[in-house]
């Protein structure tokens, strides 16, 4: 699969010794929604954090869109573009959601410390077009104008999720990595969840790579799923096949939580 | 004089220097593994254990003498006291701030390190105090190099209270919770190590041996000022990054590395002494720069 | 604890009577004014203690970038100004270059020291980049000192007083009206900075660095510009310092002036402009007013920084009047 929109080939990942990820092969097509589920601790955020350049694997390649990753420090990740969101909502403490998700259009802007001094025209109307865009994205997840100017912490938690992934929307990604976006949802807003994360792939043309701990909606939304235990890539498929894996089931059943787990 | 002769002067040199450096280097070790925060205020510590060391001297002169012996309980007792200022910074200033942003807990420890200054200073006036000892100046011979007593005295003293920290560490039912709380605090707590009790512990230690190494260097140069703790606390600092923070062994050979260092980098053609700082400074920033792991410390896990 | 609460909400509601714009255009217009009249009416040692003043709001406003908008502890902040002066100095008595050909050098020369000294440094810890910072000012310091270039210990006397457009900068309320200019024009600068899009990674970098550069932003490239804009700031100070005094030694740019700029900054509210200007305000006339204080005069600001850390950490400059 040499066409598809990212590619993982033999991604080893180690922490002093200790494996965290192992010979991973893993692909995202071009338009899909693909899911990465496993147990606590199988390596599912340090895959991501390989992806996104904050770990640096010891061996293996990451191709994104034709080009490789791996030396590539994170902000030049997201500039090639990728974006992500954190598993435990990560917005910037003490300011508005304005201006949280303004920072997504970093990458995609350019006006320097002169421009801002002189207070250039081109500054001005970049300025403006950056808060144009911030302002569909919010419309685009579901925030509102009166929540633009409130410090984005102070939200109520499903909407400081949107948020996230509005700012994460901003930064005009190919493929964006959602996080378990599902933890600390209600079932209405899970459900809305799923509605949005086909939204994004349909309206804006944005793949999707989800870590997802709630199976129900990994199977609604997802096209394929990989399955990663124990570092090791150990299943990759349809919904249905994955669930009539024989190795997925015996991964989860080795989990104390299995019965909640496997809730397929 | 030879170059022989120069060298092994120098290493005398290096050694004493090294010796102070390494006690005070000990304690921003120790209180950075435990907390992981740079305390400013260390430095300070060691100037206010000079002060107390010498008060102390004062008043028990006429009883012991002020020879080694006297010099000997007045460095206990500054130890003692200068250990309890250390809990008591420790309980008001940090503690409160350890889940504050990192910025915070830093500029409150600079803070502190100025009250300590000024309180010192508005006592004495920001002039030198003569720090008075009937310390004598035989030595030995050996070949055309002279060591005296003093500085013998000095080294092997630096020697015993190193030994007996890395003992109380890897050998004590406390030391073993201490390098556990400076591996992973929350673990600590949950398995039932009084994490408070073992960062009071901490300083105390932390803050005792600063409070010999003021003594003993203001018995050993004879004056004693308020600002004698910032250069120190600069160097014993370096000393510690070049061991490896975090790393008690690393913190001794980091006091010795740089006193030896700069005891011969004075020596270097061009750089006269007047240089001798900008040397340590220089020195400081290409360890933090090209190493900032050190000789002993063990390497930071990527990040996230 | 009581009467902490009610101090902090009492400056707190001072505060948001000044959110409505015509009171806050209002309160320019005053402030304008007075500074305008303040020589007639105060008389010369009032102007040069309030040349002082507005000399430390564009040094405090300088780091307030470094420390209140990127959250970088800078310790060494003094040795950018000194580069300013010298600079200064320097190109004016050894070389007969004109003032105001100089200056561009000094900025130059600031900004230079900045890149040399952050570039491989500001990567590091932020504890670490403290302790950096302070050794670079010692550095540069004890240079200064022991160099004939820089006039060693007893530094450099007789840099002559710049002309502007056939007005000689001379008398004590001439060099104040240029520091009034300088320090609009720090604060101008300042609020332009804070609403641009690097003013904006600056508050992302110090909140949160990995997201920050998760967000696509090239945080050492953002810190980097902080700390030389912080570093142009500090040698625009430092030439008109030079050229106001005449003369320059080097324990005018001591670890203690770098300490005094940074209360400044965190007195008055890192990262709060108004907070910044009152903090430089606070440093150098607080000691005026309180003269019998003697050598005490380090010791209530260090105790007032301790006490702010620990009970206002955000400072005396109220909070901004976001809703929540």
């Amino acid at each position: 699969m040499s066409g598809a929109l990212l590619n993982l080939t033999g991604v080893s990942l180690a922490f002093a010794g200790n494996t965290v990820l192992q010979n991973v092969n893993f692909q995202v097509a071009q338009g899909a929604v693909v899911s990465l589920i496993g147990p606590n601790g199988a390596g599912k955020t340090s895959l991501f954090n390989c992806i996104t350049g904050f770990y640096k694997p010891q061996s293996g390649s990451i191709t994104f869109d034709g080009h490789e990753l791996l030396s590539l420090k994170p902000h030049k990740v997201t500039a090639s573009g990728i974006a992500r969101t954190f598993q435990n909502v990560r917005l910037f403490r003490e300011m508005t959601v304005m201006q949280n998700v303004m920072s997504g259009m970093h990458s995609r802007t350019k006006s320097g410390a002169f421009a801002a001094i002189l207070r250039l025209p081109s500054q001005r109307a970049e300025e403006a077009a950056i808060r144009d865009y911030c302002e569909s994205c919010l419309r685009f997840v579901g925030v509102g104008p009166e929540e633009y100017d409130r410090i984005a912490t102070t939200l109520a938690y499903g909407h400081q999720r949107r948020v996230e992934i509005a700012r994460a929307i901003a930064t005009q990604p190919k493929l964006l990595l959602l996080d378990e976006p599902a933890a600390g949802l209600n079932a209405g807003e899970k459900q809305e969840l799923i509605v949005l994360i086909r939204r994004i792939r349909d309206e804006r043309g944005i793949s999707v790579l989800l870590i997802e701990h709630d199976t129900g909606l990994v199977m609604q939304v997802s096209e394929r799923i990989s399955v990663l235990d124990h570092g090791s890539m150990i299943a990759e498929g349809t919904a249905k096949e994955i669930q009539s894996n024989p190795k997925v089931i015996e991964a989860y059943l080795g989990q104390e939580d299995a019965e909640a787990e496997l809730d397929f | 004089m030879s170059v022989f002769e120069i060298i092994s002067h120098q290493l005398v040199n290096g050694l004493v220097l090294g010796s102070f450096y390494a006690l005070v280097a000990l304690g921003y070790t120790m209180i950075f593994g435990v907390i992981k925060l740079l305390n400013f205020a260390h430095g300070d510590l060691y100037m206010v254990g000079g002060f107390i060391g010498f008060l102390s001297l004062s008043a028990i002169s006429s009883v012991v003498g002020s020879d080694w012996p006297g010099i000997f309980i007045a460095m206990f007792l500054s130890m003692i006291a200068v250990g309890f200022i250390g809990v008591i910074i420790e309980r008001v200033a940090y503690h409160p701030m350890l889940s504050a942003p990192r910025l915070s807990i830093l500029i409150t420890a600079l803070a502190v390190s100025l009250v300590l200054q000024n309180t010192v200073l508005s006592l004495t006036g920001g002039q030198y105090t003569a720090f008075k000892t009937d310390l004598g100046f035989g030595g030995i011979n050996l070949g055309s190099l002279f060591i005296s007593y003093n500085q013998m005295v000095l080294v092997a003293t630096s020697g015993v209270l190193m030994i007996a920290l890395q003992l109380f560490v890897t050998k004590t039912q406390f030391g073993r919770a201490m390098r556990a709380v400076s591996i992973d605090m929350d673990m600590s707590q949950l398995l039932g190590i009084n994490v408070p009790v073992i960062i009071a512990v901490t300083f105390f230690i932390g803050s005792a041996l600063a409070a010999a190494a003021g003594t003993m260097a203001g018995a050993y140069y004879g004056s004693i000022w308020y600002f004698m703790g910032f250069l120190i606390g600069l160097k014993a600092f370096t000393a510690a990054v070049i061991g490896g923070i975090g790393s008690i062994p690393g913190a001794m050979l980091g006091g010795l590395v740089l006193g030896l260092l700069e005891a011969f980098g004075t020596q270097i053609p061009f750089i006269g002494s007047e240089w001798k700082d900008v040397f340590s400074f220089a020195v400081l920033i290409l360890v933090l720069v090209m190493k900032p792991t050190g000789l002993l410390g063990k390497s930071e896990q990527e990040r996230m | 604890m009581a009467p902490r609460d009610t101090a902090a909400s009492l400056a707190d509601k001072i505060a948001a009577r000044f959110q409505n714009p015509a009171l806050r255009w209002g309160g320019i217009g005053l402030i304008l004014v007075f500074l305008a009249v303040l020589p007639a009416v105060f008389g010369q040692y009032a102007t040069v203690i309030m040349t002082n003043a507005l000399l430390y709001v564009v040094l405090a406003l300088g780091l307030n970038v470094v420390v209140g908008f990127a959250g970088l502890l800078d310790l060494g902040y003094a040795a950018f100004f000194a580069v300013g002066a010298y600079t200064i100095g320097i190109l004016t008595l050894d070389f007969g270059v004109n003032f105001w050909l100089a200056l561009p050098c000094a900025v130059l020369a600031a900004a230079i020291a900045g890149v040399i000294i952050g570039g491989p440094t500001l990567r590091l810890r932020s504890d670490y980049l403290a302790i950096v910072t302070l050794g670079f000012g010692e550095i540069v310091r004890f240079s200064a000192r022991n160099l004939a270039i820089t006039g060693k210990a007893s530094g450099l006397s007789g840099i002559g007083q710049p002309w502007i457009f056939g007005w000689h900068i001379a008398t004590p309320t001439d060099f104040y009206f240029v520091f009034c200019a300088l320090a609009i024009l720090a604060v101008v600068v300042s609020l332009r900075l804070e609403n641009s899009r690097l003013g904006r990674a600056w508050l992302y970098v110090r909140h949160d660095e990995d997201v920050a550069e998760a967000m696509g932003i090239n945080r050492v490239a953002v810190k980097l510009a902080a700390y030389v804009t912080g570093a142009i700031f500090a040698s625009i100070g430092g030439a008109f310092f030079a050229a106001n005094l005449g003369a320059i030694s080097p324990e005018s740019f001591s670890f203690t002036q770098s300490v005094l700029i940074l209360m400044a900054v965190i007195l008055g509210g890192m990262g709060k402009i108004p907070g910044v200007i009152l903090g430089a305000f606070i440093v150098i006339l607080g000691p005026e007013l309180l003269r019998n204080l003697g050598e005490l005069r380090l010791m209530v600001f260090a105790v007032m920084l301790l006490l702010i850390m620990l009970f206002r950490p955000s400072g005396i400059w109220p909070k901004r009047g976001a809703r929540s």
